[in-house]
């Protein structure tokens, strides 16, 4: 059995070498990387507001 | 007055500076109270992605389009630029989303919303001439698309986006440098009128009043 190099283990994690898989919902049509990012921006941006900033309950309750 | 007497134009500009941008203001002791919150990060976040931005590619453009296509070294100096680019657009969405909703534009900071806002276009500009400037068939692909694009709005007339010449210099130049003069205007702008406020509780974005000038209220050291 052939054993992986370091770069190939890494590099099998998600496999970019094939075009993109594209959703499409009638007139929509992106495909799954850009849907992928814009999903993780929306988490982002929610946790950015929902998430304690650290030190801040501390501040407050100081002032 | 004498002429020795009557400041010259190099003492009108420095006291002209101060004026419009007071050094505690340029750099501040301390910020409000408000800022102590994530969404008010994606700013930075977005400055610190263009600083790697442009020393990947200034890596990159000194050692050229053979050296990031058939070397090591060369092809992570490559996917470092990608990613970096990726992220500078990643965070500076949210940054607009996070500006958006709180209305950012209020307190007399029209100019600092509209100066991001052009950043961002050209931003699009700048990472655009930078895809059809890989030197490889993905950009041939994306020029040849955008050509159809351009030209069935007229402004093809003006460019030519298979041009590898002008686009490259146009990515790695022009653009860059009004990019960098933009945000630099912009920070500017933000330090000058103050970060902006979240909104007050229970009232439209549209009713909100004015935000005080920085060093009003409730404030707290600088990280």
């Amino acid at each position: 059995m052939a054993v992986a190099s370091p770069t190939v283990t890494l590099a099998a994690i998600i496999n970019l070498n094939h075009p993109a898989a594209y959703a499409h919902w009638g007139f929509f049509q992106m495909s799954v990387p850009n849907l992928v990012v814009i999903g993780l921006m929306i988490v982002v941006f929610a946790a950015a507001i929902a998430l304690p900033f650290p030190g801040s309950r501390r501040r407050r309750s100081r002032s | 007055m004498s002429a020795v007497d009557k400041p010259s134009w190099t003492a009108r500009v420095r006291e002209a500076g101060v004026r419009a941008m007071p050094p505690e203001r340029l750099l501040p002791d301390t910020q409000p109270a408000y800022m102590s919150s994530w969404i008010y990060i994606f700013g930075v976040l977005t400055i610190a992605a263009l600083v790697i931005i442009i020393f990947s590619g200034s890596v990159l453009g000194l050692k050229g389009p053979a050296w990031w296509h058939y070397t090591g070294i060369g092809h992570f100096f490559n996917s470092i630029h990608l990613w970096a680019v990726e992220l500078f657009f990643f965070f500076m969405v949210i940054h607009l989303w996070g500006k958006f909703f709180m209305a950012a534009w209020r307190g007399g900071r029209g100019r600092t919303w509209m100066s991001g806002a052009i950043t961002f276009l050209t931003s699009i500009a700048a990472a655009f001439t930078g895809y059809v400037s890989q030197q490889n068939f993905d950009s041939q692909w994306i020029a040849t698309q955008a050509k159809d694009g351009l030209n069935s709005t007229g402004i093809g007339a003006f460019f030519n986006v298979l041009n590898f010449g002008q686009m490259y210099t146009y990515h790695v130049l022009l653009l860059p440098v009004v990019v960098i003069a933009l945000v630099s205007a912009h920070i500017l702008l933000v330090r000058r009128t103050g970060i902006v406020p979240p909104l007050p509780l229970g009232e439209l974005a549209i009713h909100a009043p004015a935000a005080d000038p920085p060093g009003a209220g409730a404030t707290e050291s600088a990280a």
